[in-house]
């Protein structure tokens, strides 16, 4: 069974049912394309519209499966069981009977309510901005199969019961499967209650995952699996520096190449197509091309980092002023400065898309995480209006952010090189219409940019006689991810450079916090818990560090000064319990500290490091304590976590881009080290019990775990590591 | 050239490429099997683990003249009880996120338990540590090997 699931198959037992009762016009429907004659077909196509889909999010089909149409990309993060368990809920399904599907590209039907209005994924909103919508969806849809339960069974809607997947009222019984073509006859009723909360049976609880199934078995469609009829492989030579354009183009030896069918010039470089994509590599091998430089980036990050420190003695633009720093006078100061450094995400699959695009119309597939704001950028760059481009959503390989850009940059390419093929001056025009997949190789996507920015912060505080913290300064310096976008708010400090910073859970009476933007070529972006990534990192490990410039043990300390925040205070308790935070470790091991809310969730990690006779460090156990609100599902989002903290570390640890010269001097995982499975610690993970709404778990693992790792290096090593990553200081 | 064959996945397989083509795009684009994935094309992920007679290879950096002859089984075509209880494992402990590498952790795993039945944490750290997962499912990955060596025990 796809879902692991020991039961019965209820599918199989409806599927029998539905072919009693509709007899020959069921078996139409399995085998209708082989039959002739018109009557056969119309009572096929009568059949098959008898799936119930009383909304936007739910189809109910004769075959007794209940499929949610899922609005956000399914790129590991558990939506497609996530979000199918809140239907599930509310219209009391058999969790093997549910079934998840992407929808497709449609911003008034599909719009992310926390940021729309567009059909996009990001920022940890999926099950947040999903949750009442379709727990609306799920228990609308059962209200229908109830009222066409009464009208089938002549009896009240108050006499009729529903529980895992099956509608009784005395001795009648009947799948959601049986009522599907009544339901769909009988107007939808507006305002139907939800449930209590407190009757959940599947929500909170343990459930398989929806796609486990495929991707253990090598089944599942990414887009780089996608093959079309007649369709091409393309690569782009992009230009070394940031900013520059191609000048001119050799591309004799590439079209010698054995299956490279063609190369066309593109806005954002030069491409080659091919039969395969081996061919298409190499032909790119083979291509010289000269770049216009002029407006390229041509500083390295050490002139970048340089720029950046020579402007934290300057005020900036003002984000946070609580009180007055300046008047706080004679106390003790503490300062740090901390650099961070621009990171790629690599997700496991490079960017990838394929393009089909005909006079009138373009389909493109990819895994698709701004699928609205891609759409209109496809249609912009083939000459379209948004409605004629379908967006096909696949699985993704991973994301972390880097597939959902406003630019919708890999998308763009392919659309422009599907546009480039059908121009008649390129072989005469007779590749118009074929096909293309892109793919970005490892290389292209670690040189290819789109990265976390590069940081610089400087922290100042002021400290009275009874170590309280009396002022608190906080600078940041860095480019903006928002700036130019349909996001950016134009005069107003960017948000996603100081959150997690503009305010923090701790209680100071004076307090400053402003920010520098800066501008460079280098494309940067979002990357798993934006601005947290930063932010986090420099609170929790200055307020650690002045809480050792107050002798104080760091929870007790951070537990004074978040009086204020029970939730965060909550949540921190749960993770020093769990973690045993008085109980003695293992010589040569520490313990280290951390908390941050992002994504309206708020996450401790207690991290627990030892170090080697050889000096190395390695991080052995952290224990998280997570508040998500409501857990839809307690697995996944303990999935989130351990995943959070893996990816988090790697970064810390190891991860960075520098460029020497405006060149990316990283390639590939020899250079871009990621996390190894020898290098993950044991992870506990606590859920604190919650009625609240769920809000965020996909990103909101990954900020507090640099600053706990840190914190337990400082407490092991009297080292305070501020410049990111900690291979730059300690062996790792 | 004349063509190279193998056999792939239990069957005869005779491909027509150049035989510098690596494995991975030999089976990925001509024989038309997507389980394996590219993920890096140096040796560096494990995303395209296959087995060749036996024994775990990167795809990307194989190229298929070097292996004619030989036994080539992708996610597609593994089983027998061994696989069966690392596929089990999996699906029991939901131990993909994205799914991407998890073809090549799959692969891995299968021919370390087939070498060794009662593999120790560090066992598994030393043969897993070649597949990448950017989503960090190791800790799953680790305790679903355990999981299917415990199973395979009875
Ligand atoms: S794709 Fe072969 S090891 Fe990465
Ligand atoms: S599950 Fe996503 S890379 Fe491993």
């Amino acid at each position: 069974m796809p879902d692991g699931h020991m039961t019965q198959s209820p599918e199989g037992a409806s599927r029998r049912r539905f072919l009693q009762v509709t007899g020959g016009a069921g078996v139409g429907l399995m085998v209708g394309f082989t039959w002739t004659g018109t009557s056969r077909r119309a009572e096929a196509a009568a059949v098959a519209a008898k799936a119930f889909e009383p909304n936007a999010f739910v189809k109910v089909a004769p075959d007794n499966t209940v499929t949610v149409l899922i609005k956000h990309l399914e790129m590991g993060q558990g939506v497609f069981t996530g979000l199918t368990a809140i239907v599930a809920e509310e219209i009391d399904a058999d969790w093997a009977q549910m079934r998840a599907e992407h929808a497709p590209a449609n911003a008034k039907l599909y719009n992310n309510t926390a940021f729309g209005p567009i059909q996009g994924t990001g920022g940890s909103t999926s099950v947040y901005n999903s949750w009442t919508q379709l727990r609306q969806a799920g228990a609308t849809a059962r209200a229908l199969l109830v009222a066409a339960a009464a009208q089938t069974w002549g009896v009240p809607a108050s006499a009729i019961t529903v529980s895992k997947g099956v509608v009784s009222s005395g001795t009648h019984k009947a799948t959601f499967g049986d009522l599907a073509a009544t339901a769909a006859t009988l107007p939808v009723p507006a305002d139907v209650p939800l449930k209590d909360p407190k009757s959940f049976t599947l929500v909170g609880t343990k459930l398989p995952r929806k796609d486990s199934a495929e991707k253990t078995t090598g089944k599942a469609t990414f887009a780089i699996d996608v093959v079309q009829p007649g369709m091409l492989v393309a690569v782009v030579q992009r230009p070394p520096r940031f900013g520059a354009t191609a000048q001119t183009i050799d591309a004799k030896a590439a079209k010698a190449v054995k299956g490279v069918v063609e190369v066309v010039e593109i806005p954002r470089g030069v491409a080659v197509l091919a039969t395969s994509y081996w061919a298409a590599h190499q032909g790119r091998e083979a291509l010289k091309v000269t770049w216009d430089e002029s407006k390229a980036e041509k500083r390295g990050t050490d002139a970048i980092i340089a720029d950046y420190k020579a402007l934290l003695p300057k005020p900036g633009q003002l984000v946070t002023k609580e009180g007055d720093v300046d008047a706080v006078k004679g106390a003790k100061t503490v300062k740090a400065e901390f650099t961070f450094p621009y990171l790629a995400h690599a997700p496991m699959e490079p960017l990838t898309c394929v393009v089909k695009l005909d006079k009138d119309a373009c389909e493109i597939w990819a895994g698709d995480q701004f699928q609205t704001i891609d759409q209109g950028n496809a249609a912009k760059t083939a000459g379209l209006k948004p409605e004629q481009v379908t967006i096909h959503t696949v699985y993704a390989g991973g994301s972390f952010g880097r597939r959902a850009n406003v630019e919708s940059d890999y998308i763009v390419e392919g659309v422009s090189i599907a546009k480039a093929l059908a121009d008649a001056k390129v072989q005469g025009g007779k590749l118009a219409g074929r096909p293309v997949k892109l793919i970005w190789s490892r290389e292209d996507d670690v040189r290819g940019g789109r990265y976390r920015p590069l940081y610089v912060h400087g922290m100042e505080a002021k400290l009275g006689a009874d170590g309280g913290v009396l002022a608190w300064r906080h600078r940041i310096v860095g480019q903006s991810i928002m700036a130019g976008g349909p996001f950016d708010q134009p005069g107003k400090p960017d948000a996603t450079s100081v959150e997690g910073a503009a305010e923090i859970p701790y209680t100071i009476p004076n307090r400053l916090v402003d920010l520098h933007t800066t501008t460079s070529p280098v494309p940067v972006l979002w990357w798993r818990s934006v601005g947290s990534t930063h932010t986090a990192f420099a609170v929790e490990t200055f307020i650690d560090e002045l809480a050792a410039e107050a002798k104080q043990d760091p929870v007790a300390f951070r537990r004074t000064l978040m009086e204020k925040h029970p939730r965060h205070l909550a949540v921190l308790n749960l993770a020093v319990e769990k973690a045993g935070w008085d109980k003695p470790l293992p010589k040569g091991w520490a313990r280290g500290v951390a908390v941050a809310e992002s994504f309206r969730s708020v996450v401790a990690h207690v991290a627990e490091v030892s170090q080697d006779d050889k000096g190395r460090i390695k991080v052995e156990r952290v224990v998280c304590a997570v508040d998500c609100g409501i857990a839809v599902t307690p697995d996944v989002v303990k999935a989130q976590m351990e995943g959070g903290i893996g990816f988090g570390l790697g970064a810390v640890m190891f991860g960075a881009i520098t460029m020497t010269d405006g060149v990316v001097d990283q390639s590939n995982f020899d250079s871009y080290r990621c996390l190894r499975i020898d290098e993950m610690p044991k992870v506990e993970v606590h859920i604190v019990p919650s009625a609240n709404p769920p809000t965020g778990v996909g990103e909101p693992g990954v900020p507090p775990l640099g600053p706990a790792v840190a914190n337990a290096i400082a407490a092991l090593t009297g080292k305070r590591i501020r410049d990111l990553p900690f291979a730059g200081s300690v062996s790792v | 050239m004349p063509p190279i064959k193998l056999t792939l996945n239990g069957k005869p397989w005779s491909v027509d490429a150049d035989p510098d083509m690596p494995l991975l795009w030999a089976v990925r684009e001509i024989a038309g099997k997507t389980g394996s994935k590219f993920g890096c094309g140096a040796a560096q992920c494990g995303a395209c683990t296959m087995h060749v007679d036996g024994q775990p290879v990167r795809a990307c950096s194989t190229p298929i003249g070097s292996i004619a002859g030989s036994k080539v089984t992708t996610i597609e075509g593994i089983e027998g009880k061994v696989a069966r209880a690392v596929q089990d494992a999996w699906v029991k402990l939901d131990v993909v996120q994205c799914g991407y590498c998890q073809s090549g952790q799959i692969m891995s795993a299968v021919a370390l338990l087939t070498d060794n039945a009662k593999p120790t944490d560090q066992d598994i750290d030393s043969a897993m540590s070649g597949n990448l997962c950017r989503c960090s499912t190791y800790v799953r990955i680790r305790a679903a090997i355990h999981e299917a060596a415990k199973a395979l025990e009875i």
